[in-house]
């Protein structure tokens, strides 16, 4: 009968920590490992998620969807909803910018956001899939965490003359 | 002075502190857990507006939204399913699933006033999302295939509490095997 107790209770606050540990994580703050090398300056680029970088993503910016220019941010990819995909946000709704490598300037649509990944020579982001809607987005990221040598905040950084003063 | 000091240290604070601590973790958990079930398997929704008619009413239908399915892939074309607008993040609105990826979906471009209809074949990911009345609602028609991540949960009964009191009210539930009762609840549900 003891041990039976013991395993009641174990489970029961095994339980608790769950659903706490997962409320915490679907509204204020998540840790999620990034691998692959289309963020290459920021985070190190890693075939293995062992050897990727952890990084710590915010969610209450969730609550207003409300980012800023070169914020990191965290969504699913719009052709595949099982992927997380992170990478820089570039421009946001309603902006003129101006596609890379072409002279075109396009408008973005309302609710969309362009997103691309630092290292431009290889990465799939919204060069090839276009604008994607804000909806996707599901955390911005604030923090890398590990490898201890890249403890720190995530910059927002802006490649320059790309959104259009329109 | 001497007296107050003592008779506050006759209190037990670390027994309230303790007590009031265990009652705050207690409603926290609660809050926890139904946020869980609310966000990943099983929540209400209540649904407005012209665009779902004849299936929702116009002025109001409480729906129940499966989460576990949307989130598993399992929606398929003729569910209706609550999706994030993908104009406006902070919108959710319901429609209709017309065509997964890879399916061509034909549909009239300005329905009423011409017979226009186009092919669009979904991409690969997305889906055809539609109202059902096709005269009053914003959708697909006007912002193109949505990507599946959109969909946060698949309706499953409308009107819950409805439906359940139906069932319940039906004499057949409490009453198996007397057939004037039957008789009875046919005659209430026919005049209902």
């Amino acid at each position: 009968m003891g041990t039976r107790n013991h395993l009641w209770l174990a489970a029961k606050r095994t339980l608790t920590w769950y659903l706490v540990g997962f409320t915490i994580s679907d509204r204020y703050a998540t840790v999620v490992s990034v691998t692959g090398d289309s963020m290459h300056p920021t985070f190190t680029a890693a075939s293995s998620s062992l050897r990727g970088d952890v990084v710590l993503a915010e969610r209450s910016c969730l609550q207003k969807y409300q980012f800023s220019h070169g914020d990191v941010v965290l969504f699913k990819c719009p052709s595949d909803h099982r992927e997380l995909f992170v990478k820089r946000l570039i421009a946001l709704p309603g902006e003129w910018m101006q596609l890379p490598g072409t002279p075109d300037i396009i408008k973005i649509p309302e609710g969309h956001c362009w997103v691309e990944g630092d290292n431009a020579a290889c990465s799939w982001d919204s060069r090839s899939f276009g604008p994607i809607p804000l909806g996707l987005i599901k955390g911005r990221v604030t923090h890398v965490i590990w490898p201890p040598s890249k403890i720190g905040r995530v910059d927002t950084k802006m490649p320059e003359n790309r959104i259009s003063p329109l | 002075m001497s007296g107050l000091a003592r008779r506050l240290g006759g209190i037990p604070w670390r027994e309230i502190a303790g007590e009031a601590f265990s009652r705050v973790f207690l409603v926290a958990q609660a809050v926890c857990a139904v946020h869980v079930v609310n966000a990943h398997v099983c929540s209400f929704a209540l649904v407005m507006g012209p665009s779902m008619l004849p299936a929702m009413n116009l002025a109001g239908d409480v729906v129940a939204v499966d989460r576990v399915s949307a989130r598993l892939g399992r929606v398929a074309s003729g569910d209706a399913v609550l999706l994030v607008s993908p104009e406006d993040p902070r919108k959710a609105v319901v429609k209709r699933v017309v065509g997964m990826e890879g399916d061509a979906v034909t549909f009239l471009v300005d329905p009423g006033n011409s017979d226009a209809s186009k092919t669009v074949v979904v991409p690969k990911g997305h889906v055809w999302v539609q109202g059902d009345n096709i005269y009053a609602s914003r959708d697909s028609r006007q912002f193109g295939p949505v990507p599946y991540g959109l969909i946060t949960g698949k309706i499953f009964c409308r009107n819950p509490g409805l439906s359940l009191y139906l069932y319940l009210s039906e004499p057949t539930f409490f009453y198996p095997f007397a057939p004037e009762f039957i008789e009875d609840g046919m005659h209430i549900l026919r005049f209902l």
